[in-house]
């Protein structure tokens, strides 16, 4: 006997299907974004304001300038946990027990929840283009400059959502997932180039910063939105010199091997 | 329709199912009764393909679970004892997007599930999010979403649990109307009057294995008919009280000193004998505090069988019908 297998289309309508389902719930409780969405705008009043006397970025760079396309890719990787929470809930409503006795795509859980947080992200990058705007971040490269610099905190935020998601079915509750992510999430948006220049950490460290996909995501951002100056000038190494390039390779990677990895997950998590 | 033939699921401390055989002809109806932790969700679970058995095999629909578990999903309908239903969502909304995953396109899906809803009386609450229903209609709307793509097979695990009264009747009206339409379906009940109202077959499974399986009237008549059990008000008393019952019922008379009852079936007409105890007690000067008609329940049917209680909360189903002592 042959097992039934589905065509990709089905596997991606299965997924639009489901994502779609995820978007009705933000619909109707919106309380859930308010709050994931007011800490982004904390981070850049807090740096901005707080640390923003203290930390200089560089000669002819104002630090808030600076700092804003650091926090877009804080918070875009901070979001994930959004879709790691999503899932460790989902596992344990009794619609999954629903999903799995559908004749559907056994990623489309997956790819449904990566998906619907797609507009999460959107929404989140929005208001903290709008927070930039309110305390002097400018994208000073023009229109396609600044939707590529969207598009590729886009991409790097739907890549870091499948390592969340797999982290979200290895928990054993949602309440745990924060602060799982927490180790994960702190030390990559923290030791990198996100909130202060790359040549003030220590050798050692120093290249750990350096070839952080979170600095190169950081940079590239930076670049395409015209928030460099020559008085700080790159650091020679080809993660850096490379940005865009080198973001892109990490989405590839982390997709090649979370999506995978995160479907055997879910079929592991979800047959308890 | 299914074919389960010596399933085994073994988990880390317990064995949930030790070597059980279930069949269900098409267009039938078998109950699998027994009580909480009995093995009958893992059973459910394995032929719904969300778990896979340790030994044995299941075909369903013609579909081996184990090989084909996509095949098998495409022709189930399955509603569990937690009702599968997204809370955020509409009851509308809810079947629309079972419709689709179960592959079919959106015109049909969105018609289906207003059809469904006008049919389970969910019409009115269509488009309010489920998590405002109560949970009858929760369930109700479980039950549609299993029947969302009219699958040849239904399997439907402890439809009744936890509901209240009305809700169950109404449940029962519903899936008797399903039954009458040929469904075959697989359904598991602690309750014996569930089973005996709406399966053709049962089967009684305790600790993961099979221990009786026939007709509802088959299985009465091991476990005998109706009971009539006596509370008297004197510990010292209960035996004097079970002679006056043994001399009118058929079956075995049981006593518990500690609740100072007697219990033993009768046959026939169970009012005639009830008055014929009355009698007998009144004669023999035994102060009766309770006495009481019911017809056997799961407990009854665990005690004949195993000779030990279903350990479950039967309490409530013990439908008595008071006489005044």
């Amino acid at each position: 006997m042959t097992a039934t297998k589905l065509s990709p289309m089905r596997v991606a309508s299965d997924g639009w299907v489901v994502a779609k389902r995820n978007v009705i719930k933000i619909k109707r409780v919106p309380e859930i974004l308010v709050f994931v969405l007011i800490s982004p705008i904390m981070f850049v009043l807090l740096f901005a304001y707080v640390f923003g006397g203290a930390i200089d970025a560089g000669a002819g760079l104002d630090y808030k300038e600076f700092l804003v396309g650091g926090i877009f890719a804080q918070t875009v990787v901070f979001g994930a946990t959004f879709t790691g929470a999503g899932l460790a809930e989902d596992m344990q409503k009794g619609i999954i027990d629903r999903f799995r006795s559908l004749p559907m795509a056994r990623s489309a859980v997956l790819i449904g929840r990566t998906t619907s947080d797609i507009v999460y992200n959107v929404l989140s990058l929005i208001i903290m283009a709008l927070t930039g705007l309110v305390v002097g971040w400018r994208a000073r490269e023009g229109l396609f400059d600044m939707l590529a610099g969207f598009a590729l905190l886009l991409l790097f935020a739907y890549a870091i959502s499948w390592v969340m998601g797999y982290v979200g079915l290895l928990v054993p509750s949602p309440e745990v997932i924060n602060n799982a992510s927490f180790i994960v999430i702190m030390p990559l948006t923290f030791v990198s180039n996100a909130f202060v220049p790359l040549e003030s950490f220590p050798s050692g460290l120093r290249q750990f910063v350096e070839w952080n996909p979170v600095s190169a995501v950081t940079q590239a951002v930076r670049e395409l939105f015209g928030n460099t100056s020559d008085a700080v000038p790159v650091p020679d190494v080809w993660s850096m010199q490379n940005p865009v390039l080198y973001t892109l390779i990490w989405v590839v990677i982390i997709l090649v091997i979370f999506v995978p990895l995160s479907v055997r997950q879910y079929r592991i998590a979800s047959s308890r | 329709m299914i074919r389960a033939t010596g399933l085994v699921k073994r988990y880390k401390n317990t064995v949930a199912l030790q070597g059980l055989d279930l069949v269900v002809p098409e267009g039938k109806v078998l109950g699998l009764l027994g009580p909480n932790g009995a093995g009958k969700t893992t059973a459910v679970r394995i032929l719904a393909t969300l778990l896979a058995a340790d030994e044995g095999s299941a075909v369903v629909a013609g579909v081996d679970v184990k090989a084909d578990p996509m095949g098998v999903r495409a022709k189930i309908g399955l509603s569990g004892q937690y009702a599968a239903v997204d809370e955020h969502l509409t009851g509308y909304e809810n079947l629309e997007m079972v419709g689709r995953l179960y592959g079919m396109g959106k015109s049909a899906s969105a018609a289906r599930a207003r059809q469904l809803l006008e049919r389970f009386d969910l019409a009115d609450a269509a488009d309010r999010p489920s998590k405002t229903y109560s949970g009858g209609m929760r369930r109700r709307l479980d039950l549609a979403g299993a029947l969302v793509a009219e699958p040849p097979v239904l399997i439907l695990d402890e439809p009744t649990t936890g509901l209240d009264p009305r809700s169950r009747q109404q449940m029962w009206t519903v899936i008797r109307d399903l039954v009458s339409d040929g469904a075959t379906l697989l359904l598991t009940t602690q309750y014996l009057e569930e089973a005996d109202l709406l399966a053709d077959d049962i089967v009684v499974i305790d600790h993961g294995r099979a221990i009786a399986r026939g007709t509802a009237d088959q299985l009465k008549a091991q476990v005998g008919g109706e009971r009539i059990e006596v509370v008297v008000a004197d510990a010292t008393r209960v035996d004097d009280a079970a002679r006056a019952l043994g001399t009118v019922a058929q079956g075995e008379v049981q006593s518990d000193v500690s609740r100072r009852s007697v219990t033993a079936a009768v046959e026939g007409d169970g009012a005639g004998r009830l008055m014929q105890v009355l009698q007998n007690l009144r004669d023999a000067q035994i102060e009766v505090l309770d006495v009481g008609l019911r017809r056997p329940t799961l407990d009854d049917v665990f005690l004949t069988l195993t000779g030990r209680t279903a350990e479950s909360d039967q309490s409530a189903e013990n439908e008595k019908e008071e006489v005044p002592a």
